[in-house]
């Protein structure tokens, strides 16, 4: 009981709280790009024009089906060699904005079809463009039947994060290891914090959603 | 349509003249880069006692490496030189150099034949050799006795090609730094853990119900690493290395990190 | 890079061995709690509907590495020793036999009381209900998600390279380090986890088309 409250120490918790802030932080970057990149590529997808769309779903389709720790050795060794300088916060965000956004691409893509075709012909036929029904009308139907798998994505996305502790992005579980390895027997109290502190943020994460979902949906 | 389709294809058109651009990387020269910058990007370690350990307090890495890493700095390019810190781990140290990510690597590394081949090494800046570590109660002294056995290892260092050649018969887990290595070792996953004994020396003098078996059965000093071909990188290095120890840097270094560990002659390291 | 591959095809081919054999035990052992915790779920006792619930929140809020590490690093200190390769399947068992359980209730729940009601009227047991006439409609709905699942369970399984798993991926980073050609190494680890992925993942796409 004694190693619990010392290893629970102002200095611990707070060097813990710079780990988590380093987790979120990259993964609301993350969330962000690789919503993006998913939704362009899940169009381009979606919209079938030559060559484009199956080359793009020939990428999706690879990186979707490799672990995303390789694809993280990736980054963080290939990045450099195209002459940028990678450092493991830049190198991770890079891999999970393509790893997240491979798959959430599959999601749009698959979210899109389930939108009748009728929609967009209806919305064409009333005198929009096809930008202006794909933005109306299509897609907000789309987002609707895709929000759910959407935001579990979300959530892998902030514990996948905990996979970068293998290029030494300074997040929670690199954090708690630090800890522990100059103390050994702070192993568990640490192991047992941290697996809150996810818990905390990816519960929170998914509930809110929920209500948002039966708020606004 | 087709304008929408024009505006997706941009970021991907973007994308691939980014690659096909970037593809032509150039060497450039080491030495050049880092006086234009007044910098200097040393790849170091965050996860070993005594060279270079971040501090729970600061969030700062702390070390000896990391105190001579800021003194050759220092030395190279004068006072207002800067020395920009980048934490690696033993097994991603050698590509990270070799992708450019650091200028130097100074991380706990051997002067190896077969690194040599990869890298270029300054002048030995640390008198090593490979220990064991066991927890008080073993009765391994020597590293004969790892036959049959299970031996915990660092991804990436000379310790698990040494522990095949001492001990051919001992099976050897290797993990990503020492951290997971000694957490390893503690929840009884191997017999012994294997490394420099400067590190081992350091964990042990944290941790009690551990110690160092017997004595060094290698030697093997560090040297500071930079790419290949940047000879006069090097050349610079070993100048300072060579001023730091004739001034008294380099012992004043050495006795203000290793004086008083257990485990640990210091008079075997100073010059 | 063809060297790496000549000059190191038994590691491959052992790290290659490892991640089949422990993708096929954590996706044994997955589908059989997932589906026992989802029949927990949907059934009527309070209790059980609690317990699975807790169960599935708390595997699903958890990085696995987390969990595998504990496995690895805590549980010995306590009870048996457990090796790396145990370690980590055990925590992808456990990790994917949560999204396996939530799987199957919706597919279950998806299916509609009406069916139930309808059962349980014609004289059936609760269980008989369950087993004839509400699963084999479930698992028709729920086998596109659980084969990506499965294929969410062998890219998951690279976690073993944390703990010393001797899988591919541990397999590939001892390659990579001991050649330093590490994008080539990486490229060739990641061919034959594609090998692995590729052809369920367009066998999951065919299969959903026609169930559809």
């Amino acid at each position: 009981m004694e190693t619990f409250i010392h290893a629970y120490s102002w200095i611990d918790i707070r060097f813990l709280l710079q780990g988590l802030w380093v987790t979120i932080y990259v993964s609301v970057i993350s969330i962000i790009l690789s919503f993006i990149l998913g939704l362009i590529c899940g169009l381009v997808r979606y919209m079938k024009i030559k060559y484009l769309s199956a080359a793009v779903g020939f990428v999706v389709d690879i990186i979707r089906n490799l672990p995303l720790l390789l694809i993280i050795f990736f980054t963080y060794f290939g990045l450099p060699k195209l002459g940028l300088i990678a450092n493991p916060t830049i190198a991770s965000i890079v891999a999970l904005v393509v790893f997240e956004g491979a798959m959430l691409s599959e999601i749009v893509r698959s979210g899109i079809n389930s939108v009748p075709t009728g929609q967009m012909e209806g919305a064409r036929s009333n005198g929009m463009t096809y930008v202006q029904a794909m933005i109306h009308v299509v897609l907000p139907q789309a987002i609707r039947n895709m929000v759910p798998a959407i935001l579990s994505q979300f959530v892998s996305l902030i514990k996948d994060t905990s996979l970068a502790t293998i290029i030494v992005l300074p997040e929670l579980l690199y954090h708690a290891q630090i800890i522990y390895s100059q103390n050994t027997s702070y192993l568990i109290p640490m192991y047992l914090i941290i697996a809150v502190m996810y818990f905390i943020v990816c519960f929170c994460l998914s509930k809110y959603a929920n209500h948002l979902q039966k708020k606004y949906l | 349509m087709r304008k929408f389709k024009k505006f997706l294809l941009l970021p991907i058109i973007f994308f691939l003249a980014f690659t096909l651009a970037a593809c032509g990387n150039k060497k450039q020269n080491t030495y050049q880069k880092v006086k234009q910058d007044n910098t200097i990007v040393w790849g170091v370690r965050a996860d070993t006692r005594l060279f270079g350990l971040m501090s729970i307090k600061t969030g700062r890495v702390e070390g000896f490496e990391i105190d001579l890493a800021n003194a050759i700095t220092k030395q190279m390019l004068g006072e207002n030189g800067h020395a920009k810190l980048t934490k690696i781990t033993a097994n991603t140290r050698i590509p990270l150099l070799k992708n450019n990510n650091v200028d130097v690597l100074m991380a706990t590394m051997t002067i190896t034949p077969d690194r040599q081949k990869q890298v270029l090494f300054s002048k030995p800046y640390f008198k090593a050799g490979q220990g064991i570590l066991v927890p008080d109660n073993s009765k391994i002294k020597t590293v004969q006795q790892l036959n049959n056995k299970t031996v915990l290892a660092v991804k990436g260092t000379t310790a698990v090609a040494n522990v095949h050649k001492y001990a051919p018969k001992a099976k050897v887990l290797e993990y990503g730094d020492y951290g997971q290595a000694f957490s390893a070792l503690k929840a009884g996953q191997g017999v012994a853990m294997t490394t420099d004994s400067g590190l081992l020396a350091g964990i042990a003098s944290e941790n009690p119900g551990y110690k160092l078996a017997g004595s060094n059965f290698t030697n093997e000093p560090y040297g500071i690493a930079v790419n290949k071909g940047q000879t006069q990188m090097v050349k610079h290095i070993n100048k300072a290395l060579d001023e730091l120890k004739k001034n008294g840097t380099y012992n004043r270094l050495i006795r203000k990190w290793f004086k008083g560990v257990k485990g640990f002659n210091i008079k075997e390291v100073e010059e | 890079m063809w060297q790496i591959l000549t000059g190191y095809w038994s590691e491959f081919i052992t790290g290659f061995g490892n991640t089949i054999l422990c993708s096929l035990i954590a996706m044994f052992f997955s589908l059989i709690l997932g589906v026992f915790f989802a029949l927990l779920e949907v059934a009527p006792p309070k209790i059980g509907r609690a317990i699975a619930h807790i169960y599935i929140e708390i595997f699903c809020n958890i990085p696995l590495l987390v969990i595998t590490m504990i496995f690895y690093l805590i549980i010995p200190q306590f009870w048996v020793k457990v090796s790396g390769f145990t370690a980590g399947t055990i925590g992808l068992a456990l990790y994917t036999s949560a999204f396996i359980a939530e799987t199957v209730r919706s597919g279950i729940n998806s299916v509609g009381d009406g069916q139930m009601e309808g059962a349980l009227s014609n004289g059936m047991t609760y269980v008989q209900a369950m087993r004839y006439v509400i699963l084999p409609q479930a698992i028709r709905i729920v086998i596109p998600p659980l084969g990506n699942q499965m294929i969410t369970l062998i890219k998951n399984s690279s976690v073993l390279a944390f703990v010393a798993g001797f899988d591919l991926m541990y397999q590939g980073d001892i390659v990579a380090f001991s050649s330093f050609q590490t994008i080539e190494t990486y490229v060739i680890v990641g061919v034959f986890y594609l090998g692995l992925t590729l052809p369920l993942s367009y066998y999951m796409r065919h299969l959903e088309k026609r169930l559809a």
